[in-house]
Formats: structure tokens, sequence, C-alpha cells
């Protein structure tokens, strides 16, 4: 019913945006781990978003108002790691290189701020929804 | 003149299905903002209105309990995607954030209006029924 959806779209949005909030953090928190190989080096993940349709109309068109998000996977960034030239580190291979993530910091930032947005307008939908379903309760009283 | 309650509440009622309706649409909008693929939508709400008031549904009405539930009935009228306000975004979403939370913003106020328009009804049906 109209109103109480609202709650699980935006609780869906919610938990999809403090998933791509989590790889972001994972990201920035990774972005100077190095490794001895490139096998082995941190790659960048982003979370893959997806709307989950509840009931499909029999015209072929999809008539539910309800349409939810969710994280349909995680991908690694393709980006090749960076190589740095430092013998004195433990981890470095037998040339002297160690190999940095391809993660720029300030992309994580922006997508960081973006996510954090999206989450806030979310919570404000919900608030709002139950603001009205309150007033709702009392009509007549 | 008799007090009819099937005529007391008039279109808020309707207006007010509507109006929850075309939140929860608007919500799943937003909820998908950053979905790639995913096309905004928005309920044509006079269109909607009208054919709610007219009352005809195309569904079929189930009158034996083992009878299959039809979906028609459950489609939601005046529902369509919304003209995007720009060509392309990249990842073809056509969500536009600040648009759909104006929008948002208003229903809910429209929907306070519908209940208001109730209340005044309820209010007014008391008052006839407790004549004092």
């Amino acid at each position: 019913m109209g109103l109480f959806d609202i709650f699980d779209i935006s609780g869906s949005a919610m938990s999809a945006q403090s998933v791509r909030l989590n790889t972001t953090a994972s990201n920035i928190a990774n972005a100077d781990s190095v490794a001895s190989s490139e096998g082995e080096t941190y790659k960048a993940r982003h979370p893959v978003f997806q709307t989950v349709l509840n009931g499909i109309g029999v015209s072929g068109q999809n008539n539910a108002a309800k349409a939810g998000v969710s994280v349909a996977g995680i991908v690694e960034s393709q980006a090749a790691p960076i190589a740095r030239y430092q013998p004195q580190n433990p981890l470095a291979d037998e040339n002297g290189f160690v190999y940095a993530p391809n993660i720029s910091v300030v992309e994580e930032m922006a997508n960081m701020i973006s996510a954090s947005r999206s989450y806030q307008t979310n919570v404000q939908i919900a608030s709002t929804a139950k603001q009205l379903l309150t007033k709702t309760l009392s009509l007549g009283q | 003149m008799s007090i009819s309650f099937n005529k007391a509440l008039g279109v808020h009622e309707a207006a007010l299905t509507l109006r929850s309706q075309r939140a929860e649409v608007l919500a799943s909008n937003l909820a998908n903002a950053d979905t790639p693929n995913f096309k905004a939508r928005d309920i044509d709400f006079s269109k909607a209105l009208q054919q709610a008031q007219s009352s005809q549904s195309s569904g079929l009405q189930r009158t034996h309990a083992r009878h299959l539930d039809s979906q028609i009935g459950a489609e939601i009228p005046g529902l369509s995607y919304r003209v995007p306000s720009q060509p392309d975004t990249g990842d073809g979403n056509s969500v536009d954030a600040q648009l759909e939370q104006a929008k948002f913003a208003e229903n809910a106020m429209q929907y306070e209006a519908s209940l208001r328009f109730l209340d005044g009804r309820f209010k007014g049906l008391m008052l006839a029924v407790r004549g004092e």
C-alpha cells in the first residue's frame, strides 16, 4: 500500500548507498597499500546498482509504482597498478619495484560525497512518508 | 435529505490514494537516482483522477475464491516515463534528483491538503450526527 512501501523503497536505497560508502572507504583506506607483484595489488571496488521491480504489468510495461534498488554485484577496477621504484621497501621485488593500486583518492572522495547526499535524500523521503502516515492516522480526531 | 456516507468523502478519497501512489513513484525515482539505465516515471495526476472518478476499472472482478487474480486492475492509471531534462547523462539514467525532490515535497503538501479536506468532511459529519 502506497506510503508504507516508501519505507521499503528508501530502505533499499539506503542499504545500497551504504554499500557504496563501504567500497569507497575500502578504496581510500587501501590507496597506499603496496604489494610485491601486480596480481597481489589491491583493486578498487565499485558497486553496480540495479532496479528491483515488484510486479510486471500484463501489457509488458512495468506498471508497478514500487521500484527499489539493490546491489547487483561489486566490480573490481581493471586499471593497471602503478609501479614505484622503492628498493629499500621490504615488499620490493627483485628489480626494486613495489606496486600501488591505481586509485584516484579525489575521485573516491567525490564518490563518497555523492553517496552520502543520496543517502540523505532517502532518509528525508522516509521521514516525510512517516510524517504523512502519522497525520493520516490521526484523521478525524 | 439523508446523509450518504458513500458520497460524503467526495473526490478526496481517490485523490489521497493517488497522492500516496505518486509519492511511491517519486520515492522510487529518488531511490534509483544512481542506478544505470533507470528511467524516471511520474503519474499524470489529472488523467489518473479522471479515470479514478469515472471508476472504469479494466480489471476482472473475482467472484469466486478460486478464481485467478488478474494483474490488470493493479495497473496505475496515468503512470508514464518522464521526459528527460538532458539528452544523455552517460549511464542511461534519466533521474534529475533536484526535480524529483521538489516534486516529492509538492506532492507531500498536496497529500496534506487532501487530508485537511477529508478531516473537514469528517468534522462536518460528526457535527451532523451529534446535532449539537
